[in-house]
């Protein structure tokens, strides 16, 4: 109540100031409505000028308690009543601090562009949206209490003009009304308070009243909200949203039972914050919802063509005075929010919270662009603190440039598009893959380069030497093998032509066929002794060669008894003798010559595991 | 892929020429078709596709070993599992933050209340500084990335690097197929998976790399007696030492491996160059973790690497006598002096150290490692740890499965084909398999040794079966050629009679193997999904519609505690949940997993079973502004406080003997329900679990107060609490918060002084009013001090 005998005093103090008396206001309508935590006062006014003079301000004032809860401050000419909204005209609103005007008052002033003739009237719309303008009272309750506010206003228009004809009404979220302040011509009815009309009051007129009432809606305030917004031109833009959260109703004191909230969550509990909601434009993807330890899982997600809505969760149910901290984020198509204007790109996106019930204390709106981004400009429909830092993020070599944007106490109606203008080469997307892909490239040739380089210290040293050598063994030994897999092929042949022989009996053939392998075989062998030599000659060689050695021999033998195959199979035939005859004389060869083959292929193997 | 084109060719060409059999050798038709030349190049490409499929089945296995490991991730979320991962998560936060200097000089006064920890001095930081080298490099390479998903993919980056070094000494061991059946195995090992899913962010998750690191480059030196894989062993073993406890294990183990080489007769020269280079260097290297510091050369654990040590010199010195000497006799002498005088001089030294304290003893851990009951009877906190368990039959059979039948045969192998690597791989297999079976959590110290031994097994059947397949193959193949060239090869076909069967046999063989082979994928992809990827902070549930339910109270709590309570608040909860608190919760804590005071422990335990007013002065004296209590009697959580209750009662009264166990205790059984003893009706645990619990029916048709994780009603269902509130409860009762009241105001509390209402509770009634009268009164009256707090203030 201090507070209130404070305007009092204020009051007394007012009644000796000058007072412009060209203007008045022929007919003052406000409306308060209070049913959410945002205060959000309509008044209309009929400026009248009675003066002589053309009147291009009207001044609007405001209680210094007042004014430094003031979020959102708006003047519009309404023309068409009604219907024609859409030719309202907003006009500028600015601060000033008129000479001779009582000290503990704002004033704002509203330009009129055309200015107000003499005799001329004028009806502005102001919309004024105050944040922490209601306050608990008592100021900490239990849980099963329920939270009462209060809120103080004047029943009479507080202005520096005389006012002739004023009305007041105050809408209330529920009917249940703890007190009101009773002055004359004060009406009920329902959740709705109506004070007025007054006729005829003098400028600076104030009437102190106070509305206790009971408002359970949730007091969801965020002290700090960051908004980051990040461009990316392959299609995405990604916005991050880092809440920090304070139900900022009446503190809760003793305890919190989960039974008791379990039970009856309407009754113990009722002003607790449950959930919020976040409209989020439409399309939006990869949304998600989390804090600083992990995700929070209860949230669910509604889209339709319209709209995306997120209705999410506190970790806990949220009494009075408690606090949470959470992220929400999601992406968003390229397309819908970014431009092309004169050269241009202009990001056009909202600049307050898609949660509508929240209060900011502090909003920070950071928007990185994509690295390589220049002239930046920025355009806000109200005023805005900018800043600029540099933020590195994937593959970033000087930095992308961040808009900060911040701005204190934001409400609902903060809700506008704002835009950032910046150039951008569409070459310069490229750069980040190309990186990439270059840098892979270099690590492969790096890898090709190291494998082929020698880089050994001492050339001289004996393991360096062995080495030498031993990759020159490892070089020697397929050479070896190929000219065995040739040998092999070879006698392949040989048995081919002594089939072509059962079958088409063409001894001549064969004959030849029989010489041809022969003096492939002589080459080979031929072939052969430089290869042996230089493994001789090879101290690495040591493990290989004795095999190697056999294998020369048994090869050897086997290409002997395939000769004496061979022949005896010739023979026969030129004999004419039967093939009973020649299989029963080739057999004990074959099996012989079998055996060998076995045994040359298991050396070949051998050498293969080398 | 070779061989299975050329039959393709092969009845290709059979088509068209009818005499030619389908099988035919591959030779005969490349010389027809393709010139002398190009069959070089052919044969050169198969040596190099060797090579080909070699490094990418590893590169394969080095990624199934990554994403089998990612199941948590795709479940759940990236986030930091179980206990202790979120006190290694924390200090890695506070070394990227703060750098290297900062996080080694750290005091912690966040935990262990009033006490604090010295962070930097407790603590292996191979596991943090690690992870924050990657997250620096990476940082480096521009890939802006939270230091929370290098911490969750951390495990199983180095689950993939394990899979190489397997390979690694696989090769080493045996051959190239075993080493990549070996890294194939663990890749996918439950044993191993179960400490290295994403987000087990904990010391095992590197130190099994770099323990089979360690051995790996340990046997590489011994092989190849080189300074340069000694050093390397070293350094892999100051990895291994800053990473984990567990490096005791190699210190212990290489000693004992060169022991049983000297006493078998292998001493070479390459291991006296191994041994004594990595013993040197590494013990240099381990002394500088701050952890360990001078116990590396002080205490029992590590004696047996030194004398070792000193043993392997005294042999080389022999040795080298043994060179100049040429008279035996005169050897075995001065064999008989220096063996006399080692002994005496090593005897006399450890008689000494141990009793002058300069060596210390075996510490509580190591023998409960020798001694599997030791721990229950001394170290309760020890044998209170789930994962401190004897391990079960069906544990091993969980993680290992198939490998466990393996593990014999790959030994039968080893012991055919003996050389210095597979004795020492034997010793691993032996050694480890005895520890895992004292402790379960060492069952993950086997999985390389298991699986290295069973891939030997595995690669070495496969080889042979292969090749009596192959080498039958090839006979019937020319005994089909000869019968078509001459028609009646009846002779040689009962020749080969036996080996067609040879053949099946061993192709039916290889056929099982191979399934089994996939069994053991499947299971161990099933153990991995079902048992091992769940973060245990968040529970997950089917519910009524088979939907998936989450209680996610754990982080509710947490979270509560990080923005609603001062900054400068002390929680207090049982150890379990110290880590989680100050990491996610961001508060002070009395005690936390680090166990190194039991007193403090035992302080709190003490304080959960006593009366209130009496557990009130233990809180008081430790500033206890909050108590944390994890309750399971609504969603049937059956890992909760109370159920671990009586493990506070039994360390609480090992150290204060006024809290004895049987108190809690019916006829020597657990009961929480109307039968239970009375003081374990109203100690504080009972009174913070059930604390209006008796209003709440939790299941239908069961009376209000039924507890389902236990099945049974409560049996004190009006529980009044007289110096605590509740502070908050989370949305499934699983964690209970509780504020301590502070002290009410002297004059208002006691009704003797102001002669208030409750004066008729006491026993004496009269117009007293000041302090000495009432004590003096009181102690004539025989009663306590603490009686005059009237109990209903």
């Amino acid at each position: 109540m201090g507070f209130r005998f404070d305007l009092l005093l204020f009051m007394i103090a007012l009644l000796s100031v000058p007072v412009l008396s060209d203007r008045i206001l022929s007919k003052v309508d406000r409306r308060i409505d209070l049913t959410t935590q945002a205060v959000r006062i309509t008044s209309t006014l009929k400026v009248e000028n009675a003066g002589s003079d053309l009147v291009s301000e009207v001044l609007l004032a405001f209680p210094d308690d007042q004014a430094k809860h003031l979020a959102y401050l708006t003047a519009t000419n309404n023309e068409g009543k009604g219907k024609a909204k859409s030719s309202s005209v907003s006009f500028p609103v600015d601060v000033v601090r008129p000479k001779g005007m009582p000290p503990s008052l704002t004033f704002y002033s509203v330009s009129l562009p055309k200015g107000l003739g003499k005799g001329d009237s004028l009806t502005l719309e102001v919309l004024a949206v105050f944040a922490h303008a209601l306050q608990p009272f008592p100021e900490r309750i239990t849980q099963a209490d329920i939270q009462l506010v209060v809120f103080y206003e004047t029943a009479h228009y507080l202005s520096p003009y005389a006012v002739k004809v004023q009305s007041l009404s105050v809408k209330l979220p529920d009917a249940r009304i703890e007190s009101f302040s009773k002055i004359e011509n004060t009406k009920i009815h329902g959740s709705e308070i109506k004070y007025g009309p007054y006729e005829n009051l003098p400028p600076f007129s104030y009437s102190p009243i106070a509305v206790h009432f009971e408002a359970n809606q949730p007091f969801a305030i965020a002290q700090q909200l960051i908004r980051g917004i990040e461009i990316s031109h392959w299609g995405n833009v990604q916005v991050t949203e880092h809440y920090n959260l304070v139900h900022g109703g009446a503190q809760s004191k003793g305890e919190f039972s989960r039974l008791d909230y379990q039970a009856r969550p309407h009754v113990r509990g009722a002003s607790a914050i449950r959930h919020l909601v976040a409209k989020l434009p439409p399309r939006a993807h990869f949304i998600y919802y989390r804090d600083e330890i992990g995700n929070i899982s209860t949230s669910k997600l509604w889209g339709d063509p319209k709209k995306t809505e997120l209705v999410i969760e506190p970790r806990y149910p949220m009494f009075g005075g408690w606090r949470t901290a959470f992220t929400i984020g999601y992406g968003l198509p390229l397309q819908d929010f970014l431009f092309h204007s004169e050269g241009k790109r202009c990001l056009n996106i909202s600049f307050g919270s898609p949660i509508n019930e929240v209060v900011i204390d502090t909003l920070i709106v950071k928007v990185v662009l994509p690295e390589g981004s220049t002239d930046i400009s920025v355009s806000a429909p109200f005023p805005v603190k900018q800043g600029q830092e540099t933020k590195f993020s994937h593959l970033d070599v000087v930095g992308r440039s961040v808009i900060v944007l911040e701005k204190t106490n934001v409400v609902p109606e903060h809700n506008q598009h704002f835009q950032v203008y910046y150039k951008f080469s569409s070459l310069s997307m490229f750069r980040e893959p190309l990186m990439l892909i270059s840098g892979f490239f270099f690590l492969f040739v790096a890898c090709i380069i190291y494998m082929h380089a020698d880089l050994s210290i001492s050339k001289s040293s004996p393991s360096y030497l062995a080495k030498l050598q031993w990759y020159e063994v490892q070089a020697g030994v397929p050479q070896v093998r190929n000219i065995f897999d040739r040998c092999l092929t070879a006698h392949d042949k040989l048995e081919a032509s002594l089939r072509d022989l059962s079958r088409t009996g063409d001894v001549q053939a064969c004959k030849a066929s029989r010489k041809a392998v022969d003096n492939l075989l002589k080459d080979l062998s031929k072939d052969l002794k430089p290869l042996l030599v230089s493994l001789q000659s090879s101290p690495q060689a040591a493990q290989i060669l004795p095999k190697v050695e056999e294998l020369i021999a048994k090869e050897r033998e086997l290409q002997e008894k395939l000769m004496v195959k061979h022949s005896t199979v010739v023979d026969s035939y030129e004999k004419k003798l039967s093939g009973r005859e020649i299989e029963n004389r080739v057999a004990l060869q074959q099996q012989k010559i079998t055996a060998l083959r076995q045994e040359v292929d298991d050396l070949l193997d051998f050498i293969d595991e080398i | 892929m070779v061989g299975r084109a050329e039959p393709v060719n092969g009845s290709v060409k059979s088509g068209s020429n009818q005499s030619i059999p389908a099988a035919m050798q591959s030779p005969l038709k490349k010389s027809d078709l393709i010139p002398n030349l190009s069959l070089k190049t052919l044969k050169l490409k198969t040596k190099q596709q060797e090579l080909l499929i070699r490094v990418s089945i590893l590169c394969l296995v080095y990624v199934l070993a990554f994403i089998t490991r990612l199941f948590s991730v795709l479940r759940y979320e990236s986030m930091i599992h179980e206990f202790d991962p979120y006190f290694n998560y924390r200090t890695t936060l506070f070394l990227t933050e703060k750098g290297f200097y900062e996080f080694w000089n750290w005091f912690d006064s966040e935990s262990w209340y009033p006490l604090g920890r010295i962070i930097g001095g407790t603590l292996y930081p191979g596991l943090m500084v690690t992870a924050a080298i990657i997250y620096w490099l990476l940082r480096f390479l521009r890939f802006a990335i939270h230091i929370r998903e290098v911490c969750v993919l951390t495990a199983p980056f180095f689950a993939s690097n394990t899979t190489l070094v397997a390979y690694f000494f696989g090769k080493e061991v045996w051959d190239s197929g075993a080493g990549l059946v070996a890294a194939a195995l663990i890749a996918i090992c439950p044993g191993y998976i179960s400490r290295s899913v994403a987000g087990s962010y904990d010391n095992e998750g590197v130190a099994i790399f770099a323990l089979l690191l360690t051995f790996y480059l340990f046997v590489k030196a011994v092989n190849t007696g080189s300074l340069a894989w000694a050093l390397a062993s070293a350094f892999g073993y100051f990895y291994m030492v800053s990473a984990w406890g567990g490096y005791v294990f190699i210190i212990n183990l290489i000693p004992l491996y060169v022991l049983v080489l000297l006493i078998t007769g292998r001493y070479s020269m390459r291991l006296y160059v191994a041994y004594n280079s990595m013993y040197v260097l590494g013990m240099l290297l381990a002394m500088q973790i701050r952890f360990v510091g001078f116990q590396h050369v002080q205490s029992g654990e590590h004696m047996a690497a030194m004398g070792v040590f000193f043993l392997l010199q005294v042999f080389f010195f022999l040795d080298w006598v043994k060179h100049l000497l040429s008279d035996t006799k005169l050897f075995q002498a001065f064999l008989r002096i220096t063996v006399t005088t080692a002994i005496g001089v090593a005897a006399i030294a450890l008689g000494v150290g141990t009793a002058s304290g300069y060596i210390s003893p075996w510490t509580g851990r190591f023998y409960s490692l020798l001694d599997p009951t030791y721990a229950k009877d001394h170290i309760p906190i020890i044998a209170s740890v789930s994962e401190h368990q004897p391990t079960a039959w069906s544990s091993f059979m969980f993680d290992f499965h198939i490998l466990l039948f393996l593990f014999p045969a790959g030994l039968y192998f080893c012991f055919k084909r003996l050389s210095d690597a597979t004795i020492f791989i034997v010793m691993y297999g032996l050694t480890s398999m005895y520890f895992a079976g004292v402790m379960v959590r060492l069952i993950l110290v086997a999985t390389p040794a298991v699986c290295l031994i069973s891939a030997i097994a595995v690669s070495a059947t496969i080889k042979n079966l292969t090749l009596v397949a192959r080498a039958k193959n090839k006979v019937t193949q020319t005994g089909f050629v000869r019968g078509s060239s001459s028609s009646k090869g009846s002779s040689k076909a009962s020749l080969d009679q036996s080996q067609p069967f040879q053949r099946n046999g061993a192709i039916a063989l290889l056929l099982g193997a191979f399934y089994l082979l996939s069994k053991y994928a499947t299971h161990c992809t099933w153990v991995t999904s079902e048992a091992y990827s769940s973060p245990s902070i968040v529970l997950a549930a089917r519910g009524a519609h088979g939907n998936r339910v989450i209680f996610d109270d754990y982080r509710e709590a947490y979270f509560w505690l990080r923005k609603n309570t001062p900054p400068d608040a002390k929680v207090m909860s049982w150890w379990d949940y110290g880590y989680q608190i100050t990491a996610m919760g961001n508060r002070t804590v009395i005690v936390d997993n680090n166990t190194w005071n039991n007193t403090h422990i035992a302080t709190v335990g003490r304080a959960m079973s006593s009366y209130e007013n009496e557990a009130y002065e233990i809180m008081r004296s430790l500033d206890v502004d909050y108590v944390l209590v994890v309750f399971g009697g609504v969603t049937g959580y059956s890992s909760d406080d109370i159920n671990k209750f009586l493990w506070m009662v039994r360390i609480g009264g090992g150290v204060f003997p006024v809290i004895k166990e049987p108190d809690y205790l019916v006829n020597g059984e657990y009961r929480v329900d109307k039968g239970a003893a009375p003081k374990m009706l109203n100690c504080l645990m009972y009174k913070l679990s059930y604390y209006r619990f008796g209003e709440l029916t939790t299941e239908y048709g069961k009376p209000p107060g039924y507890d389902r994780a236990r099945g049974v009603e409560i049996g004190n269902k009006d529980i009044k609490l007289e110096y605590l509130e509740e502070a908050f409860t989370t949305s499934n009762w699983i964690v209970r918060i509780y504020k301590v009241k502070p002290p009410n105001n002297r004059w208002e509390r006691c009704s003797i002084f102001t002669l208030g209402p409750h004066r008729a509770a006491l026993p004496f009634s009269g117009n007293v009013s000041w302090l000495g009268r009432i004590t003096t009164s009181l102690q004539t009256l025989g009663l306590d001090e603490w009686i005059y707090r009237c109990p209903k203030c």
